[in-house]
Parts: C-alpha cells; sequence; structure tokens
C-alpha cells in the first residue's frame, strides 16, 4: 500500500503488473507499426515482428494525393473546430460555473442530452439538411457537426476547471472597477488558460477520431477526413494490397496523437475525470 | 438582507441594494449573453434535425425514387419494426453492450487500483494506459483486423475468425473494450482517489481482508462514480460503428444499428427509412439513459444536486 511497505518483492511483484499494463496498451500499436514496416514479400508470414524492414509505404502514401489531401482537411477541420468550440465553449462554461441566470439548468441538461446522442441519429436529417443548403461534402458541413458534439464535453471539462479559480482576484478586480467582462477577460482568462489548454486537447482528439460523419456527410477528397479516406485506401496498383499503406497512413495520424498524449499525460487525465467526477 | 429593515431605510443602504440589483441584472444578462451561442448552436444541430428526422420518417423518401415521395404515416415504423434485419442488429447491439460495458468494468477496474495503487513506476503506468484513447478507432480496429486476417496477422494462424459471427462477436468486443478501458480506468480511479485511506486502514486492523475492503467500504463509496462511467460507456457502446464497419464491415449479421441506419441512408439511400431508424436509436437511448437516471440514482455529471 504505502511505500513504507515496499519490500523488493512486493515491487518486483507491481513491476510485473507494470508490465501487463505495457503490454495491454502497446501491442495492437506496435503491431500496426510492424505492419507498415514490413515488404510485401514478408506481409503474409503472420509474425508480430517485421523480419524485413522498408520504408517504401511511407514514402507511398505521401505521394498519393488521396492521403495528403485527407491528411490536410483532417488537420484544417479539427483546428477550426476546436478554435471555434473553445471559444462557444468558455463563454458558456465561465456563465455555468459562475453567473446566475436563468435557464442554467437547461443549459447544463441539454449538453448532457448531447453527450449521450445518437450520433447515427443525427446522420440521416443531417444528410438531407446539408445537401439542401450546398454544405454536403464541404469542411463547414463537418465542422458544425464537430463544433456540436464538442461542445459538452468543453463546457464540461472547462465549467470544472474554472471552479478551481480562485474567484476571490475577480472580485478583487471588480472592486477595483473592472465590469465582469473586464474581470472574466483580464484577470480569470489568464488563470484558466491551462484548463482550456487541456480542453483543447481532449476536443481536437474527439473531432480527429470522429468516422461517422465523415464517412457519411463527404463523398470525395474535398473534404474527407483521414479516418475515413483510411476505408477508402486501395493500393498504388490495382494489384498491390493496401495493408501497409493503411498501416502506414495509420501510424502517420497515430504518432503525433499519442506523443501529444504522453507529454500532456497528468494535464489529460484531469481533465477527463473532471467533468465527470467534481461535476 | 436589507428586507429586514424596510422602513427605516437610509439612502445609503437603498443605493447599495440598487446597485447590488443592478449587479445582479447585469449578471444575469452576461450569463445569458456568453451561454446563448453554444445553445443555438446545440439547438439547431440537434434538436432541429430529430425534430426533421421524425417528420421524415412519416415520408415515404426514397432518393432514387423522389417523384413517388409521399406522407405515409406510420408504415415506415410497421416496415422496420416487422424487419428481421432490424431486430437481429437491434439484439446484436444490444449484446454487444452489455458484454462490452461488463468486461470493460471488471478490467477497468483492475486498471484504474494498478494506476491508483502501484508503487513502482507510477507516472509509467498511468501514461501509457492513455495510449488506446488516444488512437483513432479506426486505426486501432484495422490493427485489430488485420491481426485477425488469415495469414497475415499474428494472432489469425491459419483460421479466419472474422468469417464466423461469434468469433467476429467476440473480436469487435475485443477492439472495443481494448479502446475504451482507459476511459473507465480513469472514472473509477478518480473515484477511488476519494476513498479516505485511514478507513480502509482501519478495516484492515480490524481484520477485513482486501477482498472485503474492496466490497464493503470501496465499492459503496466510488458507487457514482462506477454509475457515471457505466451509463456514458453504455450509451457510448449502443451506438457502436467505427469498429464493426472496419472489422466486418456488418458482414455475418455483424450489423450494430448504427450499422444498418447507415446502410439505409448512405447505401440505400432510403431517407424515409433511414430516419425511422433514426428516431427509435434515439428513443432507445433515451429509455437506456432514463432507467440509469430513474432506476441507480446514477446522478449525471454536471447536475450539482446530490454530488457536492
Amino acid at each position: 500500500m504505502s511505500a513504507a511497505i515496499a519490500t523488493p518483492k512486493t515491487k518486483a511483484i507491481w513491476w510485473g503488473v507494470n508490465i501487463l499494463v505495457l503490454l495491454y496498451a502497446f501491442i495492437p500499436v506496435i503491431w500496426i507499426v510492424s505492419l507498415s514496416l514490413k515488404p510485401d514479400a514478408v506481409l503474409n508470414d503472420g509474425r508480430f515482428f517485421p523480419s524485413q524492414l522498408t520504408g517504401e509505404h511511407y514514402e507511398a502514401i505521401f505521394q498519393n494525393n488521396d492521403f495528403t489531401r485527407a491528411l490536410i482537411n483532417s488537420i484544417g477541420i479539427c483546428l477550426i473546430s476546436t478554435f471555434i468550440a473553445i471559444i462557444v465553449g468558455t463563454m458558456a462554461a465561465y456563465a455555468v460555473a459562475r453567473l446566475d441566470f436563468p435557464g442554467k439548468k437547461f443549459v447544463v441538461g441539454a449538453s448532457l442530452m448531447i453527450a449521450m446522442f445518437p450520433q447515427i441519429a443525427l446522420v440521416t436529417p443531417l444528410f438531407k439538411i446539408l445537401t439542401g443548403i450546398g454544405l454536403f461534402d464541404t469542411w463547414l458541413g463537418l465542422i458544425i457537426p464537430y463544433i456540436t458534439f464538442a461542445l459538452p464535453l468543453a463546457i464540461y471539462t472547462l465549467s470544472a476547471f474554472f471552479r478551481e479559480i480562485p474567484w476571490e482576484l475577480e472580485k478583487a478586480a471588480k472592486m477595483d472597477g473592472a465590469t465582469p467582462y473586464q474581470a472574466f477577460r483580464k484577470v480569470i482568462a489568464p488563470l484558466a488558460m491551462p484548463g482550456v489548454f487541456t480542453t483543447a486537447i481532449l476536443v481536437f482528439i474527439s473531432c480527429w477520431n470522429d468516422f461517422l460523419f465523415a464517412i457519411s456527410l463527404t463523398s470525395s477528397e474535398r473534404s474527407r477526413t483521414v479516418p475515413a479516406a483510411l476505408s477508402y485506401f486501395t493500393g498504388a496498383t490495382t494489384f498491390e494490397k493496401p495493408t501497409q499503406s493503411i498501416a502506414a497512413a495509420a501510424v502517420v495520424i497515430t504518432i503525433p496523437i499519442v506523443i501529444f498524449v504522453l507529454f500532456f499525460q497528468r494535464r489529460i487525465v484531469a481533465g477527463l475525470t473532471s467533468g465527470a467526477v467534481k461535476g | 438582507m436589507s428586507t429586514a429593515t424596510p422602513v427605516e431605510e437610509d439612502e445609503g443602504t437603498r443605493i447599495a441594494r440598487q446597485r447590488f440589483s443592478e449587479g445582479k441584472r447585469a449578471e444575469r444578462r452576461l450569463g445569458l449573453m456568453l451561454v446563448s451561442p453554444a445553445v443555438i448552436l446545440m439547438i439547431l444541430v440537434t434538436a432541429y434535425p430529430i425534430a426533421y428526422a421524425i417528420w421524415l420518417s412519416l415520408f415515404r423518401a426514397d432518393m432514387r425514387t423522389p417523384d413517388q415521395n409521399e406522407f405515409v404515416g406510420l408504415e415506415n415504423y410497421v416496415t422496420v419494426l416487422s424487419s428481421s434485419i432490424w431486430w437481429k442488429a437491434f439484439g446484436f447491439t444490444l449484446l454487444l453492450t452489455v458484454v462490452s460495458v461488463v468486461l470493460e468494468l471488471i478490467l477497468g477496474m483492475l486498471l484504474a487500483i494498478v494506476m491508483h495503487r502501484t508503487i513502482v513506476g507510477r507516472g509509467l503506468v498511468r501514461t501509457s494506459a492513455l495510449v488506446p484513447y488516444a488512437i483513432v478507432t479506426v486505426v486501432a480496429a484495422f490493427s485489430w483486423r488485420f491481426a485477425w486476417s488469415q495469414g497475415m496477422g499474428w494472432l489469425a494462424g491459419d483460421s479466419a475468425p472474422l468469417t464466423g459471427e461469434w468469433s467476429s462477436f467476440w473480436i469487435i468486443v475485443l477492439a472495443e473494450v481494448w479502446k475504451t478501458i482507459p476511459f473507465m480506468a480513469l472514472l473509477l480511479m478518480a473515484g477511488l482517489a476519494l476513498v479516505p485511506e485511514d478507513l480502509l486502514k482501519a478495516a484492515s486492523i480490524d481484520g477485513a481482508t482486501a477482498w472485503q475492503r474492496f466490497w464493503k467500504i470501496t465499492v459503496p463509496l466510488i458507487k457514482p462514480s462506477i454509475l457515471v462511467a457505466v451509463l456514458f460507456r453504455t450509451l457510448d457502446a449502443f451506438r457502436i460503428f467505427d469498429n464493426i464497419y472496419v472489422l466486418t464491415g456488418g458482414a455475418n449479421e455483424t450489423s450494430s444499428v448504427s450499422i444498418v441506419a447507415y446502410n439505409n441512408l448512405i447505401k440505400g439511400l432510403n431517407l424515409g427509412i433511414g430516419s425511422t431508424m433514426s428516431v427509435l436509436i434515439f428513443v432507445t437511448i433515451a429509455i437506456i439513459a432514463f432507467i440509469f437516471v430513474k432506476l441507480f440514482g446514477a446522478a449525471a455529471p454536471g447536475s450539482d444536486e446530490g454530488r457536492r
């Protein structure tokens, strides 16, 4: 339990347990990396580690316009969605955490409902609506639903962070003559930045991860994001199986996020749990 | 408050009260102003389409035969609810949800305890446990698909498990559970952190075994965390789409309700039937959420009551 009774034996047991966790977390990742490095000759040998290595699949996908275009779409759409969701979400979260206004319960309830909303239920009507107003297969057509589904996450996480801020400072600012808006912008916003940043990572990941909207509301490389493009991948030639290309593309879109998450691990854990536990 | 001295209220208190209520009003106005963009957006993108889906579900709206679109009342509902494909998918989704969430809860609890208790390499464990969370679901699904592909996969050998219904079911469960254990574990770990260490120590001194301490002290204390985690994951698992789409594409009777609805819309271009399924899925999710909140008293995160 506590460090006081850490005998070498219990330590060894815990290391064993830890290694199990590491294996659990990393095996599918190492496997996809391994596949992406296998040349065609050994693709079907069924081995976990590649016996020969090649980087050709990485070269190939970056010469593949469908992939590079999808990568640009993914980055652009997710950055814009995150940016807007954070601005709108910060405003709402501040109000929910700090201000007394009519309909607050409604806001909290509505965002909870949306967090649990079955996205598939929106696909049919959104498909029809977006086609009607000419936004089908455009960046905006994906950005709008992404922001909407990011908002509950943003509002919960941010309002949990906002509750931790020392609000006496705001009072002091108001006493010195600041309006509520100035108190928000000049005093609280800088203090809230770490929480905002964490929330931005979580929101970005949820956009980056989306597949359902990406394949339902797009139809071409114009706005198709990487997860959707992966499922349409074909080899460079019709004879080539796209397995390693898919694996290489998968690694390309995975590694940056994994590194990012590992780097900001502490904050992300705080962000993921704050909304649900502290309310 | 100033109401205590209504009669002989002096000039100072009157001004102060006026300022106070002005401040209150300004606060309300600011509050409404700040939440309105979020609320308007959420309503526009969810409430309106759902209303529209209900409306569409009452029409024959097949995009392949646009001239035959007409009001058909509840005919679409009769069609869907008497379709064996729908009920097969519904049963499959329910079973998948129950099995995945139970496994996730058990394994998530184990992982949470490891992350909470480990005396060596705590940072390492907590960090690497986030990896499955960070990975795009589709990417993880491809990894599992290739791993179980005949010849190519390190897990498959000479078998082709993704061509059978039950073997596919378990692979889908594996992919789903692998990806979502960390989320479950993090929520549970946050609950574990609130269990007073002294209480566990006292019980230990009184002779309670680790097993008893877990069931009699830890579990009751972290029940709110468990309920929230299970509620979130149940609703999430019921909408499973990505994993099935990549792993089997819904072949061999492994379609979830989301896959069936998607197929009717994108492949069948049948908006009427697609909308009907959308509405039915929405209603099912609402019922599940209602059961959780009413029966188990799961306090929804964000609802202040009963929580702090």
